[in-house]
């Protein structure tokens, strides 16, 4: 299947010189959500922007459904719908008329089934009537949602969608991500957030610099440079590990009385058993255990620093 | 051309104009009513005719002309500015929409208002001075003429305006005294020769001359040249335009 996104050599030097994209490629599937994720000043907006008509890109090429967003930008843009980072609304207009507005802009005619419909996925059709100004910040995101989709487009692009926002209103955002992807919407979000890309990508940009460093499938990041921990808890303090037990190079907490231990979640030997036999056999007697899988934070720490 | 776009973007300033009306009519209306009063019926009775033209009927022209600049430029400005300081024009420049078609919309949308702001004026005026209109046609054309170029001049405005004091500054400092210097008030003729000479760079005198032509026909400046005038303007902003987009300048980087 041809990618719905693909980007080539993508590259953009600002007038000041800076230097936002060297040479990215990355093709997108259509029907997954991809998490753009990097710190600030990455390059996420910049490469949100070119996709979507906001910035002109310095060189490389990018097609959205085969069509070139410059040279047939028509039929690029109309497949595309972008959700900008700040809440950009005309505030006198009412939400109803401000979908409207953006359908015409779309060129396409008006269809009061289909902003119904859409406004109601998005919990927003009792507020139809109310002028944007009136409306709470999560709702403002909503309408901008809403009207990203009212021209029905087959690429949707978040520009963190949840910068800024509380916890419950967050979980909202990823609901409705979530929602969109089952009615088929191809997303693209961008993020800073590591929780955010774990929760709801299927597959995982990391963009730093400029340069996207990889993308990978979200499992397959998280298994490939996964670890898991053990902590172990004891019963009594330990003066120092015993020297039987040096090959599983646990660490010691004398703090907390923990042994934490390390190992490839999916090694073919995790080595827990024998662990467990040698703690036994050295009369160290356990209180506890627990096991943690490392996050896509761990996973992105121990990237940045692979690569500096 | 995609004319849903040009239509949506065309009935979303219209709209914006209605929900304002008190704003956008009235005061504009009010302001003129009372240079009528003052000018027209009070002052104008002691002011000997010009032309064979009474004083208050002689003004008529020039303060249509006073008000349907002014409001052209700063209701295009205004459009295109605004949604710019909102962060809304995203919108414009991910839609599948030609720079051709943003114009049209916007530009369309600020003359329509202006012309209809002119036409309530005129109007207005019938109450308060007796005058007739020669060349009906011409006197409309005019006014479509100038609300056209003056929209897209206003435009510019708004598209390099990076505050709204910039968005004040052109109106107030350059159109007001070019508008008050353009002949509203006088005969051009009534000036010194080095004055008369002087005023014929200001590009308003042509318009009020042309326009109080198609009311009275008497012009101070022949009526082909001011046509000729507003034409060479209006392919100036033109120019202007084209260049602002097709270049990106102060619009994306």
């Amino acid at each position: 299947m041809s990618p719905i996104v693909s980007i080539e050599n993508l590259s953009k030097r600002y007038d000041s010189g800076f230097e936002a994209l060297k040479s990215v490629n990355l093709a997108i599937q259509e029907g997954e959500i991809l998490a753009l994720l990097g710190p600030n000043g990455a390059g996420k907006t910049t490469l949100i922007s070119i996709i979507c008509g906001l910035v002109n890109p310095s060189s490389g090429s990018v097609k959205v459904g085969g069509f070139d967003v410059v040279k047939d930008f028509r039929q690029a843009r109309s497949l595309i719908g972008l959700v900008p980072q700040e809440i950009a609304l005309e505030p006198f207009q009412t939400v109803y008329d401000a979908l409207r507005f953006t359908r015409g802009l779309f060129g396409k005619r008006h269809d009061a089934g289909l902003l119904k419909s859409i406004l109601e996925k998005l919990s927003l059709w009792d507020k139809k009537d109310a002028k944007t100004m009136e409306l709470s910040g999560g709702m403002k995101r909503r309408v901008l949602i809403a009207k990203a989709l009212c021209h029905e487009p087959r690429v949707l692009f978040l520009d963190e969608p949840t910068a800024g926002v509380d916890v419950e209103l967050r979980k909202e955002m990823w609901e409705v991500v979530r929602q969109l992807k089952e009615d088929g919407v191809t997303i693209i979000l961008t993020t800073h957030y590591i929780d955010e890309a774990e929760a709801i990508a299927d597959r995982v940009g990391v963009i730093r610099g400029g340069e996207l460093l990889l993308v990978e499938k979200k499992e397959a990041l998280m298994q490939r440079m996964g670890q898991r921990q053990m902590r172990i808890e004891l019963m009594a303090p330990l003066e120092a590990v015993p020297p039987a037990l040096a090959r599983y190079n646990l660490d010691y907490s004398a703090d907390d009385q923990t042994l934490t231990y390390s190992y490839e979640a999916n090694g073919e030997r995790t080595g827990i058993a024998s662990l467990f036999a040698d703690l036994s056999a050295a009369g160290i007697i356990l209180r506890d255990v627990e096991t943690r899988q490392s996050s896509l934070e761990d996973i992105f720490v121990g990237l940045v620093e692979d690569k500096s | 051309m995609n004319f849903q776009s040009v239509k949506s973007i065309y009935s979303f300033e219209m709209a914006r104009f209605f929900r304002t009306l008190s704003q956008s009519l009235i005061s504009p209306v009010l302001s003129t009513s009372l240079y009528f009063i003052v000018f027209g019926a009070a002052i104008g009775s002691r002011i000997e005719e010009i032309d064979g033209i009474s004083y208050g009927a002689f003004i008529v022209p020039g303060l249509i002309m006073l008000s349907v600049l002014t409001q052209s430029i700063s209701n295009a400005s205004f459009g295109i500015y605004f949604p710019k300081f909102l962060g809304s024009i995203y919108e414009l420049h991910t839609a599948p929409v030609s720079y051709l078609e943003i114009v049209l919309g916007y530009v369309g949308a600020a003359a329509t208002k202006s012309a209809l702001i002119g036409l309530v004026i005129l109007a207005t005026a019938f109450f308060f001075i007796d005058f007739e209109i020669l060349h009906p046609v011409a006197m409309l054309a005019f006014l479509a003429l100038t609300c056209v170029s003056f929209s897209l001049f206003g435009f510019i405005i708004g598209i390099w305006s990076k505050n709204f004091e910039q968005l004040q500054m052109i109106p107030l400092l350059v159109i007001t005294p070019l508008v008050f210097l353009g002949g509203s008030f006088y005969s051009i003729s009534m000036l010194p020769p080095v004055w008369q000479t002087i005023t014929l760079f200001n590009p308003v005198v042509y318009l009020i001359s042309g326009f109080r032509w198609a009311f009275y026909g008497a012009s101070d400046i022949n009526i082909g040249l001011s046509l000729a005038m507003i034409a060479v303007f209006m392919v100036i902003c033109l120019g202007i335009i084209w260049w602002t987009f097709k270049t990106g300048y102060k619009i994306k980087t």
